[in-house]
């Protein structure tokens, strides 16, 4: 009996420790985001002047109204509005293709099925830094600098997701496709009508993983925008900085720093239960 | 309700051969079971009739018209599949419904044709439910449904009562007979199972390696096999089989087989043996004796007759219209 208590007490102190540790990390991780908040709801000379403010101010309405509707180099909200058209883009994008050419692969024998699907396999490899330049190329070439196709259509081939629905559709069992056949389904209503809706939690938790990655692209926009009105926000952030002897508004940076956290934060939050059951289980 | 006839059918998976060439005629309404042990082709056979396997060389009729290439859906089939195959994420409903909404039926005959296989298969409290929240017979009855909703021409069963357990088995093997009789649908079935194929065939077909050793009735099929295989398969304990050499009056390299029913025991016997061990199942006991050259027999007597002690010697024989004998290649003479 007194063994037993002694456990629970024991247990009681590890599972304090732990927590607090726990407490510990995400402070230390939060602090930086805590400070940029701060730093977009005071006034420009309360930042530059030590100490370093660590309460929020009471220019919350001022600097993110000034933010969103003029910005520095464009109002952040239409950085906010490209950087959405691009993620959501990317994301759709992506998984519509990867879908779509994973059920190739899975469902019908074509010649050099195995080449292709290795072929696709490779250009994991090829991630966009590494043909960023000859990428530059072919869109400039075909006129696509500054537009929304130029910020997308690049990132939407995806070996990864194409993979993953590799992956899942083996795990559906033939006889499935079989009884399908035998309703008189062709393949693509067994695509729609079947295959689509059972992938429907792997495609939740895959389009969370994209929409971050879409929202998150840097070097690309950067290199392919050069028009500020087509900024996306990740990258706008950068461009805000002031060249040479301007001074920088870092209040309205730092607002746009927040703002350009949000959108994702919504995502992964709105989709949690999804994701969550798209990571750890399959229906089947 | 159709005619179903194979000729000469074959199928190769590249190099090998599965099926020889099967020739059976199966006549409207008939219920033919297809009996064999795994890998002989029963499931490679079925899946050909249905479309799901391309014929490698012969002909598959339906109703009189070849149909090799024609699409599953348009040879008027309907198929049960051992794991039943159904669409986990539509209900019960949607699941029996979807053959008919892709041929475009209406939909207050696809209500009404629903309803009616609900009805029969005591399925109308779970229309709603997703096949997950069913029961493994439950289950199997969806899948029937989905097969009868069509009202194919002919129905297709891959072994469909393999994955329920042995209580559900008998009572849903009583209702598919029931169903298959009331709709009059041909039908074709395929199972491991000799218990199956002898109370629900019209005909059977003994399948062994790629080919149908023997089509018939289950009684004759039974009563007279033609192959040793087919006395071996069917009947449980099975055929016991004694080398000619060992029988008065037989020569060498004939194989003689006596079911363990026909054996009689008590001397003086045409041969002579000592029981092993005896096995009282209540209604009947299994005597296993041994042979003076060291080969099993097996006999089966009514258990009102008095159980033999073990290591006993006792006199075995049989009549003689019992006796079947086989030749080298185990052919019935
Ligand atoms: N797609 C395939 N490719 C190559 N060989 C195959 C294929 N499908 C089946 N076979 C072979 O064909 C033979 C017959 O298979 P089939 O599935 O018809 O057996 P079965 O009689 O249904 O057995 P079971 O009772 O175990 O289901 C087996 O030896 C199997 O290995
Ligand atoms: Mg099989």
């Amino acid at each position: 009996m007194s063994d037993h208590t002694g456990m629970v007490e024991k247990r009681g102190v590890g599972l304090w420790l732990t927590h607090l540790g726990l407490i510990i990390g995400v402070l230390f991780i939060f602090f930086p985001i805590w400070l940029a908040f701060v730093a977009s709801t005071v006034t420009q000379p309360e930042i530059v002047r030590p100490p370093m403010p660590l309460l929020p101010g009471d220019q919350f309405f001022e600097n993110y109204g000034r933010a969103l509707t003029s910005g520095i180099n464009a109002p952040v909200a239409l950085m906010l509005f490209n950087s959405l058209v691009m993620a959501m883009g990317i994301a759709l994008g992506k998984i519509a293709i990867s879908l779509l050419s994973a059920f190739a692969i899975v469902y019908f024998r074509f010649p050099l099925r195995k080449t292709f699907f290795w072929l696709i396999f490779l250009t994991l490899m090829l991630p966009v830094e590494v043909r960023i330049v000859p990428t530059y190329e072919v869109i400039a070439n075909f006129g696509m600098l500054n537009s929304y196709q130029g910020l997308i259509l690049p990132l939407v081939a995806s070996a990864t997701a194409t993979f993953l629905f590799r992956q899942f559709f083996m795990t559906v069992p033939d006889e499935l496709a079989e009884a399908a056949r035998v309703d008189g389904a062709k393949p693509m209503r067994f695509f729609v009508d079947i295959l689509l809706p059972m992938s429907r939690t792997n495609i939740a938790a895959l389009f969370v993983i994209l929409f971050i990655y879409g929202w998150n692209q840097y070097l690309w926009p950067l290199l392919i925008t050069t028009d500020p009105e087509m900024n996306t926000i990740v990258m706008g952030i950068k461009q805000m900085f002031p060249s040479g002897d301007d001074t920088a508004d870092w209040p309205v940076i730092m607002a746009t720093s927040i703002l350009a956290m949000v959108p994702p934060v919504l995502v992964v939050v709105g989709m949690q239960r999804l994701f969550v059951r798209g990571l750890v289980e399959s229906e089947k | 309700m159709a005619t179903v006839t194979l000729r000469n059918v074959k199928k190769s998976f590249g190099k090998t051969d599965v099926i020889h060439g099967v020739d059976i005629d199966i006549a409207d309404g008939e219920f033919i079971v297809i009996v064999g042990p795994s890998g002989c082709g029963k499931s490679t056979l079925l899946r050909m009739v249905a479309g799901l396997e391309t014929i490698t060389s012969g002909e598959v009729q339906i109703d009189g018209k070849v149909v090799n290439t024609i699409e599953p859906m348009e040879r008027d089939i309907a198929m049960v599949f051992q794991n039943y195959a159904l669409y986990p994420h539509m209900s019960v409903f949607d699941n029996m419904a979807y053959g008919l909404k892709i041929a475009k039926v209406p939909k207050s005959e696809i209500a009404d044709r629903v309803a009616t296989a609900a009805k029969l298969l005591q399925l109308e409290p779970y229309l709603q439910r997703k096949p997950r929240e069913l029961s493994g017979g439950q289950r199997q009855r969806v899948a029937m449904g989905r097969a009868i909703v069509r009202k194919p021409a002919v129905f297709l069963f891959d072994e469909p009562l393999s994955n329920l357990d042995a209580k559900l088995r008998v009572q849903m093997r009583l209702e598919i007979k029931a169903l298959q009789r009331e709709l009059g649908v041909t039908a074709l079935y395929v199972t491991h199972d000799q218990v199956e194929a002898m109370t629900l065939a019209d005909r059977m077909v003994v399948m062994n390696g790629g080919v149908a050793d023997q089509i018939g009735k289950p009684l004759d099929v039974y009563a007279d096999p033609q192959t040793a295989f087919v006395a071996g398969f069917i009947g449980s304990p099975p055929t016991n089989f004694l080398d000619g050499g060992l029988v008065p009056g037989l020569s060498n390299g004939v194989t003689l087989g006596i079911r363990p029913e026909h054996i009689q025991m008590g001397d003086p016997g045409r041969l002579s043996a000592h029981v092993a061990y005896t096995e009282a199942l209540g209604a009947e006991t299994l005597i296993h004796c041994r042979l003076t050259d060291g080969s099993q027999l097996t006999a089966r007597q009514d258990a009102s007759v008095p159980i033999p002690a073990e290591g006993q010697s006792i006199g075995i024989t049989w009549e003689d219209g019992h006796a079947m004998t086989f030749d080298a290649n185990g052919r019935r003479l």
